[in-house]
C-alpha cells in the first residue's frame, strides 16, 4: 500500500471516532417526532425558562471568571517571568495542581473553609457563594489561562519593553495595561476561551455549592428526559466551536495582524 | 561641577563585584564611550544611570541632583537599547509619543513632537506603520526618536548598532551624532566596537574588569595608552619584547635594532608596542630607525595593505597605504622598513 492511502486510512478512523458520536447526538436530539426529524426536543429547550436562567447565569459568571483570572494571571505570569523566573517552575506547579486536585476536594474545602461559622462567612449569603464559585473557576481555569499567558509573555522580550517603557517615565498600571496586556491579549483570549467552555459545562462545584448553573442544569434533564439531552449537548457543541471561532476572530482583530493583512 | 557624576560606583552580583569604584564626570553636551569587552561591567554602569540596577555604593547625580535612589521612570533619562524595544502593538508615531502621554502632554502638543521627532530621524512618512514594517535601521532610528521626544536630561545608548548590519551601522552611527551635537545631549554609549568609540565620542572610558582603566579623548586613548590592556584593546598592535641596553638614557635592542625609547628604564626586559600604520615600507622622512625583513604575509583590505615581515627575530604587522600604480609587496621578497622611535609606545 503506498503511504498517501495510509494517511488517508488513518485520517478517516479519526474523523470517525470524532464525527461519529456526534452525528448520532444530532441524529437522535432531531428524532422526538415519531417518524420524521423536527427541532421539538430544541424548541423544548430554548422554550424552557431554567434554560435561559441557567445559561445565562453560567454566562455572567464565565465572564466574571474571565475578568478576575486576567487580573490575576497576567501581573503573576508577568511578574514571575520579570523578577523571579527562577520560580517559574513553582508557579507552574501551583497553577497545574487543579488538574491533579479534583474539584469535588476542592469545593469540600472551600465549604469547610468558607462556611457559616468560619471566619469568612461567604457560604451564608448568595452573593458571597457566587463569589465563591466564581473563585473556584479561576481556580479550575488556572492551568490553562497560566500556560495561555506565559506562552504569550513567551513571545515578547518584556524585560527590555518594561525597561523601555520604565525609561520613558511609565509606572507599573501603565507597564502591564498599555504595553504588556495588548501584546499577549491574543495568549489571553484563547485562555479566555478555554476558561469560558469549562464554566458552561462545569458540574460539580455549581452543584456542591447549590448554585442555578448550566452544568447543574444539563445533569437534570439527562436523568430526566430522552431526547432533550441530546439536544443539550449538540448546543453546547455548538457553543464550543461558536467560542473557537471568536478566539479565531479576536486574533485577527489586533492592529498587528490587520496592518499585516492590509 | 560636571552635568553627570558617577562617584565611587560599585555593583556586586552576589559575591561577584562586576563594577569596582567607578568615577566618571561627564559635562553638559558632552558623547562619552564606555568601551570594553563584554563583562567588563560597562553596560552594568550604564543600568545604574538608568536606574535599572542600584549601585552596591556610591552615588548618581544628574544636573544637581543626586539620582541614586529614583526609580527608572522618575529619572528623566532617555534610552536605546541593542534590541529596539519597539512596542509592537503600537505604531511608529504611538511609540513616539508614549512617553509624552505619559506625562500627560496635549494631543496637539505631542503630535507636534512626534512630527519633529521623526522628521529629525528621517521618517517623517513612517508614521503609521508598525514596527514590524520596518528594517533594523529604521526601527532603531524611530527607538532613538521615541527617547528623544521626552526631551531627556541625558541619553543613554546600550549597544544600539550591533544588531544592524555593516553598511546601517556605519551611517547611523554617523547619524546619531549629528543628531547628538544638534541637541547638544549629554550622552552615554555603551559599545565593545572600537571603531564606533572612536568615530562617535568626545571621550572614551575604556573599561576592564570592572574597572576604568583610561579615560580620554580618541587620540589619547589611541596615541598614549595608558596601559597594556587599554593599548591591546583599542587599535592593532605589534607587542615586541626589547632588552634594555643603556637604561639611564633609556635605550632598548629589538633582535640587534637599537631603539631610543627617551626615558630612563629599569635593566631588563620591557614590552614595546609599535601601531602598524607607525611602520613604513622603505625610509620616510622623521622616521630614525630601518630594518630589512622578509615579507611573510600580505593582506589586501581595499584602502590599506596589512604586510607581515619580522623585526629583529620578532613578527610585526605594518600597514601601508594602496597607492595607485604602486605594485603591493610580493611575498619573500626583502624590503627595507623604517619608523619613527617616537611612534614606539611602552607598556607598563
Amino acid at each position: 500500500m503506498k503511504p498517501k492511502l495510509w494517511s488517508w486510512l488513518v485520517f478517516l478512523i479519526g474523523f470517525a471516532y470524532f464525527a461519529l458520536p456526534l452525528i448520532g447526538t444530532l441524529e437522535f436530539s432531531l428524532r422526538k417526532r415519531r417518524g420524521e426529524y423536527s427541532l421539538d426536543a430544541y424548541a423544548w429547550v430554548f422554550e424552557d425558562p431554567q434554560f435561559r436562567e441557567t445559561f445565562g447565569y453560567s454566562v455572567v459568571m464565565a465572564l466574571l471568571t474571565i475578568v478576575f483570572g486576567m487580573l490575576l494571571v497576567v501581573p503573576t505570569a508577568y511578574w514571575v517571568r520579570l523578577k523571579y523566573p527562577r520560580l517559574r517552575p513553582l508557579f507552574e506547579f501551583i497553577t497545574l495542581l487543579p488538574l491533579v486536585i479534583p474539584p469535588i476536594v476542592i469545593v469540600f474545602g472551600y465549604i469547610r473553609l468558607y462556611n457559616t461559622s468560619s471566619f469568612l462567612p461567604m457560604t451564608g449569603t448568595t452573593f458571597g457563594t457566587n463569589m465563591l464559585l466564581m473563585f473556584g473557576y479561576v481556580t479550575l481555569s488556572l492551568p490553562y489561562m497560566y500556560r495561555a499567558v506565559d506562552t504569550g509573555l513567551r513571545t515578547i522580550d518584556v524585560r527590555t519593553l518594561t525597561e523601555a517603557a520604565q525609561s520613558l517615565g511609565a509606572g507599573w498600571v501603565t507597564i502591564i495595561g498599555r504595553i504588556i496586556l495588548p501584546n499577549v491579549l491574543i495568549a489571553v483570549m484563547s485562555g479566555a476561551f478555554v476558561t469560558f467552555a469549562i464554566v458552561i459545562g462545569e458540574f460539580v462545584l455549581a452543584a456542591l455549592l447549590n448554585r442555578p448553573a448550566f452544568g447543574p442544569y444539563m445533569q437534570l434533564i439527562g436523568a430526566n428526559r430522552a431526547y432533550e439531552p441530546a439536544a443539550l449537548a449538540v448546543i453546547a457543541f455548538a457553543i464550543t466551536w461558536f467560542c473557537i471561532g471568536l478566539m479565531q476572530l479576536a486574533s485577527r482583530m489586533t492592529p498587528q495582524s490587520r496592518a499585516k493583512r492590509s | 561641577m560636571s552635568f553627570l557624576s558617577l562617584d565611587q560606583l560599585r555593583k556586586s552580583f552576589g559575591a561577584t563585584q562586576v563594577v569596582k569604584n567607578f568615577n566618571l564626570d561627564i559635562e553638559q553636551g558632552e558623547f562619552v564611550s564606555l568601551l570594553g569587552p563584554s563583562g567588563c561591567g560597562k553596560t552594568t554602569v550604564l543600568r545604574m544611570i538608568a536606574g535599572f540596577e542600584s549601585p552596591s555604593h556610591g552615588v548618581i547625580r544628574i544636573g544637581d541632583a543626586d539620582v541614586t535612589a529614583r526609580r527608572p521612570n522618575q529619572r528623566n533619562v532617555g534610552m536605546v537599547f541593542q534590541a529596539y524595544a519597539l512596542f509592537p502593538n503600537l505604531t511608529v508615531a504611538q511609540n513616539v509619543a508614549f512617553g509624552l502621554k505619559v506625562k500627560g502632554v496635549g494631543k496637539a502638543q505631542s503630535a507636534a513632537r512626534v512630527a519633529e521627532m521623526l522628521s529629525l530621524v528621517g521618517l517623517g512618512d513612517f508614521g503609521k506603520r508598525y514596527p514590524f514594517q520596518l528594517s533594523g535601521g529604521q526601527q532603531q532610528r524611530v527607538a532613538l526618536a521615541r527617547a528623544l521626544a521626552v526631551q531627556p536630561q541625558v541619553l543613554l545608548l546600550d549597544e544600539p548598532l550591533s544588531a544592524l548590519d555593516a553598511k546601517i551601522r556605519v551611517s547611523l552611527r554617523e547619524e546619531i551624532r549629528e543628531i547628538q551635537q544638534r541637541l547638544g545631549i549629554t550622552t552615554v554609549f555603551v559599545t565593545h566596537d572600537q571603531e564606533e568609540a572612536l568615530s562617535m565620542s568626545d571621550r572614551i572610558v575604556v573599561m576592564h574588569g570592572g574597572m576604568a582603566q583610561q579615560i580620554g579623548a580618541p587620540h589619547e586613548i589611541y596615541s598614549s595608552p595608558a596601559n597594556r590592556f587599554v593599548a591591546e584593546f583599542v587599535g592593532r598592535l605589534n607587542v615586541l619584547d626589547a632588552e634594555v641596553t643603556d637604561a639611564a638614557q633609556g635605550h632598548v635592542s629589538v633582535g640587534g635594532i637599537e631603539i631610543p625609547t627617551g626615558r630612563p628604564l629599569t635593566p631588563g626586559t620591557v614590552p614595546l608596542a609599535l601601531r602598524p600604520e607607525a611602520i613604513s615600507l622603505g625610509p620616510a622622512p622623521g622616521h630614525d630607525i630601518s630594518f630589512t625583513g622578509t615579507v611573510t604575509e600580505v593582506q589586501f583590505l581595499g584602502s590599506v595593505i596589512r604586510v607581515g615581515t619580522h623585526m629583529g627575530g620578532a613578527p610585526v604587522l605594518l600597514d601601508t597605504f594602496n597607492r595607485t600604480g604602486r605594485r603591493p609587496p610580493q611575498l619573500g621578497e626583502k624590503l627595507e622598513f623604517s619608523f619613527n622611535s617616537k611612534g614606539v609606545i611602552l607598556l607598563e
